[in-house]
Formats: C-alpha cells, sequence, structure tokens
C-alpha cells in the first residue's frame, strides 16, 4: 500500500479505520486497481516518477460524513485533497498536488437541493454535474438555463470554484460571479456558511450575496481553506428567443476598432450572449470549427512560411474570395422585438468600421425543438454537451490523437492592440519553442473586461514530448508575466510558477495567502500545493 | 429534448447501488440505462458525439460508429476501455460507474454477439 508523505503506517492504518467507519469499507480505496482511477487522465507526467498518484481515496455521502473525514485527517495529519466530479481535465483532473494525498472523492454528494423558478437560484452539491442540473430543470419543464462550460459532465460546484466559465448571458458566464452562498467544511472539520447562510434560518441565502461583514466566498475558490460542500448558483431565466448577426471586416487592423466597439456595446448590454470572435480566413467561428475543417490551403500556405506572417497577402485572399479577414458573432437573448432592435443599433455602430459587412442569423424561439437542437451550438443554449472533444479527439483531419491537452490560459486586456501585440509574443514563442499557436488565434470572450487567450498543448504518452512541452509552457507563463499578463487557472503540474510570477510587493499575496493557510489549516492537511499555497511544513520544497 | 435518466434522484441510485438483477433482461435494462447516462453524451448517434465521430474515423465503416450497433464487443474490452481510457477519452472511477454499473454496461454492449 502506498503511504502520504510524512505518515507511519500505523497512523494510516488507524485513519483508513476511521474513514471506513464514517463512510463504509465500500467507499474508501486503497487498492492499485483503484487508486490508479484517481491519477490525472492528461498528466503532463504521464508515466514520470513526478507523477502525482494518491494513497487512497474516501467517497462520503453527506456533509457530516465530509466533517467526520476531516477530524479524522487532523488527528492523524493526513494530506487530504478534494475533488468534486475529478472532471477538470487539463487542468489537473482528479489527481493531488502533494502526491500521495488521500483523494476526498464528492461525486456521491449529488443532491439537487433546490431550484426556484421563480427566483431563479438552485442550491446543489458537489458531485452534481451541469448534465444532471440540465436534466432534472428539464424533467421539471422548468423555465430557467444553467449557463454551462464546454464539457458538460463537470461539476457545477467545481467549475465555479476553479473559476470556469460558460456560454451564455454574461451575468452567468463567470461561474464563480454567479454563485451565491456556500456551505463549507472547514479544515477542522467545523461547519461555516457564506453570505446570508450564516443567519440561522435566513430566507436569502441564494438571493443576496455578502450577508453582513467581509464576504470571504472568494478565499474558497481555487483554495486550500476548506471542502464546499453546498453551493448555491444564479439561473438565467428562459429568454423568449435568441438571435445572432454576424460582422465581417476586411482589414487587419480593422480588428482595433472591432473590440472597441464590441466592448462598448457589451458593457452598455446592447447585446447580453458571448460574442464569437475569430478570423475568418480560417473558416467558421464555432469553436472547433477550424479542427473539423482545416483552413484554405492558400492560408495555410502564408502562415507556415518563417518569420512575421505576410498580412499584406491575407487581407488580398480575404477581399479576394469575400471571406474578409476578421469577423464577430453578436447574439441576444430576449423578446424577439428587442432583440432585432438590439442588432439593428448594434449594426450601426459597426458601420463605422469601412466596408464592414453584415449578416442576419435566424432568430430561434425558445424552447429549441428537437431538430433546431442538433444544429446549434447547444451551450449558447444552456444545453450541456461534450462535443467540444472534437478537439483533441480522432477525426479525418487528426488521424493520429493525443492523449489529452493541458490549457495555457493568460489573461490579457480587451483593446485589439493586446491582441496584436499578445498574437506577435505567442507567434515568436510559438516558433522558438516549437509548439503549434496559430498566429492568427484570437482571444476568448468569456469575461466582459479582460480578453482570454486559450492554447492548448498536448499530452502525449511520450515523457521527452512531455518533458519539451512543460519547459514549453513554464517560458510561456515566464514570457506572459514579463508582459503583465497573467493566467486565470493552470494545472497543478504549474501552479507555483504560476503564483510565483503574482509577486508585487515581494509576493505578498502569496503570503497573504500562507498567512490564512497557517490559520484555518494548522496541521497542514487540506489541498496542500493547491494554486501555489503551501503549508508551513512543506514550504521549502515550493518550486 | 432527449428522455434522459434524470435528476438526483436517479443519479444517487446509479453512484450508490450495488445492483443483483433477478433476470439477465434486468441487468440488460439496467445496462441500457447506465449507457444512456455516462456513455451516450460521447457515444450516441446525431452529431456532436466526438466518440461516435473518432470510431467512425477509427474504422471507416469495418466496424460500426456506434457502440450499441457492434456485435463483436465483450464485457471484458468494455471494462478495458472504461477503465483504462483511450486518447482523450479519460477512465472513470468507481463512484462515477460502479463494478455492478460496469457489468451491466458490458452485458448491454455485448447482447448482440
Amino acid at each position: 500500500m502506498r503511504l502520504p508523505p510524512g505518515v507511519s503506517q500505523s497512523d494510516f492504518a488507524a485513519a483508513l479505520t476511521g474513514f471506513e467507519a464514517t463512510v463504509g469499507k465500500d467507499w474508501v480505496f486503497t487498492s492499485q486497481e483503484d487508486t490508479d482511477l484517481y491519477r490525472d487522465a492528461y498528466s503532463p507526467f504521464w508515466g514520470e516518477p513526478e507523477e502525482k498518484f494518491v494513497s487512497a481515496a474516501v467517497a462520503p455521502a453527506s456533509t457530516e460524513e465530509v466533517q467526520a473525514v476531516m477530524r479524522i485527517a487532523n488527528k492523524y495529519k493526513i494530506p487530504i485533497y478534494p475533488i468534486s466530479t475529478g472532471k477538470n481535465l487539463g487542468y489537473g483532473g482528479s489527481a493531488p498536488v502533494l502526491s500521495g494525498s488521500v483523494v476526498l472523492d464528492l461525486k456521491r454528494m449529488n443532491r439537487i437541493l433546490e431550484v426556484d423558478e421563480k427566483n431563479a437560484f438552485a442550491l446543489v452539491e458537489p458531485g452534481v454535474s451541469y448534465f444532471d442540473l440540465y436534466r432534472y430543470i428539464d424533467e421539471r419543464g422548468l423555465k430557467v438555463w444553467v449557463d454551462c462550460p464546454d464539457p458538460g459532465w463537470g461539476s457545477v460546484i467545481g467549475n465555479a470554484l476553479d473559476r470556469g466559465g460558460g456560454y451564455t448571458n454574461a451575468l452567468y458566464r463567470n461561474h464563480f460571479d454567479a454563485h451565491c452562498g456556500m456551505e463549507v467544511v472547514l479544515p477542522n472539520g467545523e461547519l461555516l456558511r457564506t453570505g446570508m447562510g450564516a443567519l440561522p434560518g435566513a430566507k436569502t441565502w441564494q438571493q443576496y450575496k455578502s450577508g453582513f461583514g467581509p464576504w470571504i466566498d472568494g478565499l474558497f475558490s481555487q483554495t486550500s481553506l476548506g471542502v464546499v460542500t453546498k453551493m448555491g448558483f444564479w439561473l438565467m431565466p428562459q429568454p423568449e428567443a435568441y438571435l445572432s448577426g454576424t460582422v465581417t471586416v476586411f482589414r487587419r487592423d480593422d480588428l482595433i476598432p472591432l473590440v472597441e466597439i464590441m466592448t462598448r456595446l457589451e458593457n452598455q448590454e446592447i447585446y447580453t450572449g458571448m460574442p464569437l470572435f475569430g478570423s475568418t480566413l480560417l473558416g467558421g467561428l464555432e469553436p472547433g470549427d477550424t479542427q473539423r475543417r482545416p483552413p484554405p490551403a492558400e492560408v495555410s500556405a502564408i502562415l507556415a512560411r518563417p518569420g512575421e506572417p505576410d498580412w499584406a497577402a491575407l487581407e488580398r485572399f480575404g477581399r479576394d474570395k469575400g471571406t474578409g479577414f476578421w469577423g464577430c458573432r453578436f447574439q441576444f437573448y430576449g423578446p424577439p422585438k428587442v432583440i432585432q432592435a438590439q442588432w439593428e443599433y448594434a449594426k450601426e455602430q459597426l458601420s463605422a468600421i469601412p466596408g464592414a459587412k453584415f449578416q442576419d442569423g435566424e432568430l430561434f424561439r425558445i424552447p429549441l425543438s428537437a431538430a433546431d437542437q442538433e444544429r446549434v451550438q447547444k451551450v449558447v443554449f444552456g444545453i450541456p454537451n461534450l462535443s467540444i472533444f472534437f478537439i483533441g479527439a480522432r477525426s479525418d483531419t487528426n488521424p493520429n490523437p493525443t492523449e489529452g491537452h493541458m490549457w495555457f490560459s493568460p489573461i490579457i486586456p480587451r483593446t485589439g492592440e493586446a491582441v496584436f501585440e499578445a498574437q506577435k509574443v505567442f507567434g515568436d514563442a510559438a516558433r522558438e519553442l516549437g509548439v503549434p499557436i496559430s498566429p492568427l488565434s484570437l482571444p476568448g470572450t468569456y469575461w466582459r473586461r479582460a480578453f482570454i487567450f486559450i492554447m492548448g498543448f498536448p499530452i502525449t504518452h511520450d515523457p521527452a514530448v512531455n518533458k519539451k512541452n512543460r519547459e514549453a509552457f513554464k517560458t510561456m507563463v515566464r514570457i506572459c508575466a514579463e508582459h503583465g499578463w497573467g493566467e486565470y487557472r493552470t494545472a497543478p503540474a504549474f501552479q507555483d510558477e504560476v503564483m510565483a510570477t503574482y509577486s508585487f510587493g515581494d509576493h505578498a499575496l502569496r503570503r497573504f495567502n500562507e498567512t490564512l493557510k497557517d490559520a484555518v489549516d494548522p496541521n497542514g492537511i487540506l489541498s496542500a500545493g493547491h494554486y501555489g499555497v503551501w503549508p508551513k511544513h512543506l514550504r521549502g520544497g515550493r518550486a | 429534448m432527449r428522455a434522459l435518466v434524470g435528476g438526483a434522484v436517479a443519479g444517487v441510485v446509479l453512484a450508490v447501488a450495488w445492483p443483483v438483477f433477478a433476470q439477465p433482461q434486468d441487468q440488460l435494462a439496467h445496462g441500457k440505462q447506465v449507457f444512456q447516462y455516462w456513455c451516450a453524451t460521447c457515444h450516441g448517434a446525431g452529431p456532436g458525439h466526438p466518440g461516435t465521430d473518432a470510431l467512425q474515423a477509427k474504422y471507416h465503416g469495418a466496424q460500426p460508429a456506434l457502440l450499441e450497433d457492434r456485435t463483436d464487443l465483450k464485457p471484458e474490452t468494455v471494462r478495458f476501455f472504461v477503465r483504462h481510457g483511450v486518447t482523450v477519452m479519460p477512465f472513470f472511477r468507481k463512484t462515477e460507474i460502479s463494478d455492478a454499473d460496469l457489468d451491466a454496461i458490458g452485458a448491454y454492449l455485448a447482447r448482440r454477439r
């Protein structure tokens, strides 16, 4: 049996006996066959000595069982690493940061405790996936939407705590921002409720976020301070209709006014959906389009030449073929006459860009018919699915799939100038490091106030290739920091490196987090090293 | 809307129960239910199912791309892929798909052998 670091055989055996007494023998996993299922399926260290392993997993079914597990873990100083559904693939999966930890697998805590249609909120446990919540709402015909990330099998709570995002109305796309109220088991087993939940018998736990006094919810995201066992979320009232409209612009420099107008219109709430933003030279604007259909051969040939791309040649191609250079599909939710008027106003504003062309999209009445569901980008309609795995899975355009990917995701300013700078920096780095980053990549628009570039680094089962990609990833972290760009989220393999870049005031943020860590978790048993925050006794090993 | 196994109660049953089946057809029915819940989101029919598309790209029609249409699958083959994964498909833990659920999926996908 594998042992957690620093724990004796007898203490581990005693802890396991306590865990079994708490959750039942069937829900404590210690055999290698079972614990191997907690490896990170997309580990960048796959098969290498540095790959993270778990010594055991324990799967409670209730908050009370989580509390009891934490008390036992404190008694024997067992490192614990909670996961919700374990599907944080590309950002760490189900494996702990501290190798040898016991995984606290919360998948069995899968109750949907409340969905309030009138006030549009839900209260769920961590094992509830987006599929689960969607099906619950769908079966009852409730007129509320869940904002989903790309893969629908993830945990609603887990995704929010890792600060993931989705695709519908801007008010709901930032999943942590859309939460309201938490229940948290602290490392010592004590139970805490945040916001209005701190008031016994509160009637507004899911309706008013901040309660009274310092608002501490953020401390439990990307955290090592507590195990979230319940969390409320604001849901989107089902709109009457959906409309999209696409603008195409033809000069590379048109990106600057396009971003400026796009941002202004979004902050004025002229459109409320997520703008789909990309280079029309590459094909469609939907995620995965360029994976499903390779870009035109002429464009690929221009991009393949060494050095900076020949922008004039690309502009010529876009003009001659009528594809344009950049495009943005604006998305609207609401009553038909309102959203049609919003699109008309958006077109007026975007007409300031010389030569801009517009295409009116189809208006869909909600709820969608079964046939319409099959021809739309489902997440835009709050329908969870797994179609994003087109990226990476075997296909005619990708006959030799990899074993996964790790996401590199820096936040950059929401301006065209910043995009150009990032494209140049990433393009130069990509050529030097030999990683596949297109110089026409555009950032994601999940967040209203900033862009996020999301780039996938492949995972293989070849240690030499993985090592090269890990080094490239770390170099990109450093290059981004030099330009004032930081990652919003990263896999455990890089959390120390990323946290080290948030170094203002001689790492004042990290030191503050460590002060909190030492106070709240004096034995340092919970999620050691998560997001670069280590307990006192392990700080010497920090990268 | 697709008819799917749903809701919190179904989720609890799927994750917690260790079913004992009186009749083989009960196991097949359970296997179909678990397949719908866990597998069909990627291996179902129609657009937007990358598991199905990947098997089409792998076999080019030599085997059906839909797992439910296969006549060659053995329960142990199903078990291997669920517990080991393949390319971007991860493996599944026992808190997600229990051994009994996995036996039922295997029996369901092997029913045409």
